[in-house]
């Protein structure tokens, strides 16, 4: 967030208004002129279409998608529009599917059907929220943050140890403690079951379709705005007789009414629920995705959910994977250099590099070429060049990661050729240890990724994607 | 009593390694008001840091140097490794969104403690590992304290985490760099308007309460034995608690809040049973946020307009 006077504020409004610039401009001013209408029957358009092109276990990809968008919708009412840093928001989620699990499976002799259980649990849902928002109205911050994140913990702990309910009855087994509840039934609405992958990724379509257009009125409506003061300056707000507490918890509730509404999809879908469905890391997913796609606004979010739930696919095939470490390297490269020269003499560098460092290597050790290549197209293509260890790779590739951080933080403070010294044997570490590690570790791949893009977002381009920037008036 | 001897023995041992981590915590928050997530994170390669020199050294059972000396040495590489940490953290994650909104640095701590342990988990996978310290330290070693005897590395642990901690009040209420870093945490723009370089007392900062995590960790890898990659997390979120309890920003609250912290663990251990432990503890922060948010010796905060 940068700072400005009034003055320049009012001065550089027409400015702001065609702020199209860089090589996105083409595609962003398209996307202006679009009406929002436009905009979501164009989304709709194509995600109803993508079940026609493609198979049967992509569908299913296509339904983490759009649960995914769906929670982070609703996460961005807490903390784009109102600014509320809820760390506790994949309870409520938890909530949801658990609530869901627990009258829709045999868990229960009693079954609810879809149609009472549905509104019984978002409604659930939304009083928790504005239950657990109730001690949080004090708190600014940092605190809210650290409650909120007790309350997921609290979260967690519960559903894993207390499957019975103290002093009831020892037969009821609640939630299944650690092993979680097995065989939710699908959603059945009017006779019709929601028992595929097509079916279930339609109605999770719908909501999505549903959720954007009442979220996108509500943040046009007085709530909306209100929401966006309190973000702003909540002091300001309070003095402009706006209902801050109320508001928040608002907030809470909706958001939280949203993520339980997403959770009985979830559970119905996934056919069970889990304990470690609803841990640390689905929360770090949501919140990828709200702040990839531009915390605040509406299209960015779905765009960022887009991004961040199709990447665990790519990684799952090394073939994919490669094509994704090798295109994003050059992506960076271009960005962090700019300068075509500069890149020019970066790439020769590290193949230069590359090739010194493997008739080092290969004539001290015989075993530091020994290993075999990832049978994909890229890595049989770099086999000649870069060191595919036969043993020890283990300790090697964790001094390479080591290093390899250390010298992407080098890059960042260094300017100038030294920018470029640094980045050669960088980008030669980072290819060793994708060749010889990550490449097989998906999922800690993707935890790295996950977690990289929150702090660099942060540092770069902290509207995200789509966001609008934030100017601080003095 | 001989029970609760040894319930109480336990925590003081839990709560000098929770007060020595909450001191990070506290101090970073005195002087940024951030919240530091990452802290936990610090904790845990600390104790991985220990273990890669006990490693070196020959491993527990077969040590070629002398055990104080193989000690000394786990608690100089933890400090090293844990404040390397802490000050790059500082540098990359939080120094750029000095002057971003409130919630900013927030979200990039999460961001730095996931990358963190996603990092440990590459490099040390996701098996336990153990310092197996009772034949580093015979178990059978100790000051017999009434019916009990307390094992010798329980003894060091609590020697150490107090004698640490004396000397940090020391330095922060004596020296001058103390003086430096007490001025930054009561108001940053007037210490930088009398001539105090903000940028290296935060860093100072960073380094010292890093530096303390890394030695916790190696003590809870020393006294429990097990360390894993996600250890971190929740002993952040407990020494948090210890840091709020005992009044954030303040230091000898964050001493107070560990020890109280501990004592609560290891009771609720020893007398209810072991799943309640997290929360009572979550319990506890719930209870002194909402009566007395500014913790037991903290200062009530006054919002400027």
């Amino acid at each position: 967030m940068s700072q400005i006077g009034v003055d320049q504020w009012v001065e550089q409004s027409d400015e702001r208004r065609q702020d199209y610039q860089g090589w996105t401009a083409p595609a962003r001013r398209l996307f202006d002129k679009l009406a929002p209408g436009g905009r979501l029957a164009l989304f709709l358009l194509v995600a109803a279409a993508y079940p026609f092109f493609v198979r049967g276990s992509d569908v299913r990809v296509g339904i983490t998608i759009l649960l995914l968008a769906m929670v982070a919708l609703g996460l961005n009412v807490v903390v784009g529009w109102a600014g509320l840093l809820d760390l506790g928001y994949v309870a409520f989620y938890g909530f949801g599917a658990y609530f869901y699990a627990i009258v829709a499976s045999n868990q229960l002799p009693a079954h609810w059907p879809t149609w009472i259980a549905i509104p019984v649990i978002v409604a659930a849902s939304a009083l928790l929220g504005a239950l657990l928002s109730l001690p949080s109205r004090r708190l600014v911050g940092d605190y809210l943050a650290i409650m909120t994140l007790f309350f997921a913990q609290v979260f967690v702990e519960l559903v894993r140890n207390f499957e019975r309910l103290p002093f009831v009855s020892d037969d009821l087994n609640l939630t299944g403690g650690p092993n979680g509840i097995p065989g939710v039934f699908p959603w059945e609405l009017f006779g019709f079951s929601f028992n595929t992958f097509h079916r279930n990724y339609y109605l999770a379509l719908a909501f999505v379709g549903l959720l954007i257009i009442g979220l996108h009125n509500l943040n046009d409506s007085r709530t909306g705005r209100a929401w966006r003061a309190l973000r702003e300056d909540t002091l300001a707000a309070e003095h402009m007789t706006t209902p801050v507490n109320r508001l928040k918890m608002l907030a809470f509730a909706v958001g939280a009414g949203i993520a339980g509404l997403t959770g009985t999809l979830f559970a119905a879908v996934q056919v069970g629920v889990f304990p470690n469905n609803f841990n640390l890391f689905f929360l770090i997913t949501m919140y990828a995705a709200v702040i990839l796609g531009g915390s605040g606004s509406i299209p960015g979010v779905v765009l960022g959910a887009i991004a961040i739930a199709y990447t665990p696919e790519l990684l799952r095939d090394p073939g994919k994977a490669g094509w994704l470490f090798y295109i994003g390297l050059v992506v960076l490269l271009v960005v962090v250099v700019r300068r075509w020269e500069r890149i020019a003499a970066t790439v020769g560098g590290v193949i230069v590099f590359g090739f010194i460092v493997r008739v080092v290597a290969s004539g001290i050790w015989d075993e530091a070429t020994m290993g075999e290549a990832n049978d994909t197209f890229i890595s049989r293509l770099i086999d000649d060049w870069v060191l595919v260890l036969g043993a020890q790779s283990d300790v090697i590739t964790n001094y390479a990661f080591v290093l390899a951080v250390v010298g992407m933080l080098t890059v960042v403070v260094a300017s100038g050729w030294w920018k470029i010294a640094a980045l050669i044997p960088t980008i030669y570490l980072a290819v060793l240890v994708w060749e010889n590690k990550l490449a097989f570790q998906p999922s800690i791949t993707r935890q790295l990724l996950f977690g990289g893009v929150l702090v660099v977002m942060m540092a770069v381009r902290p509207q995200g994607l789509l966001g609008t920037k934030r100017v601080e008036i003095i | 009593m001989e029970f609760f001897l040894q319930q109480t023995v336990n925590g003081l041992t839990l709560g000098s390694v929770y007060a020595l981590i909450a001191l990070g915590y506290s101090m970073v928050y005195g002087i940024l008001k951030l919240l530091n997530f990452a802290h936990g994170e610090v904790y845990m390669f600390g104790a991985f840091a220990g273990y890669g020199v006990l490693t070196i050294l020959g491993g527990s059972s077969a040590l070629v140097v002398p055990v104080w000396l193989a000690i000394m040495l786990m608690f100089g590489a933890a400090m090293i490794v844990s404040a390397a940490i802490g000050v790059a953290l500082e540098r990359f994650a939080y120094r750029p969104l000095r002057n971003s909104t409130r919630i900013a640095p927030l979200i990039s701590a999460i961001g730095a403690s996931f990358f963190l342990q996603a990092a440990a988990l590459l490099m040390f996978t996701a098996n336990s590992r153990s310092y197996n310290t009772p034949s580093l330290i015979a178990i059978e070693t100790g000051i017999p304290l009434g019916p009990i005897r307390v094992w010798m590395v329980r003894v060091l642990v609590i020697v150490t985490a107090f004698v640490l901690m004396i000397l940090l009040t020391l330095w922060v209420n004596r020296s001058r760099t103390g003086k430096a870093v007490r001025a930054v945490s009561f108001d940053r723009e007037a210490a930088a308007m009398m001539g105090i370089d903000v940028d290296k007392v935060i860093v100072v900062t960073f380094l010292i309460g890093s530096a303390l995590a890394g030695i916790g960790g190696v003590m809870v890898g020393l006294v429990f034995g097990r360390i894993f990659h996600l250890m971190g997390f929740v002993a952040g979120l407990k020494a948090f608690t210890a840091a709020v309890v005992g009044g954030i920003g303040s230091i000898p609250g964050a001493m107070l809040g560990g020890l109280l912290i501990g004592f609560a663990e290891a009771y609720t251990t020893g007398y209810i049973s072991s799943t309640f432990q997290n929360l009572i503890v979550f319990g506890l922060l719930i209870v002194v946020l909402l009566v007395r948010p500014s913790g037991l010796l903290g200062r009530p905060e006054l919002v400027k307009v």
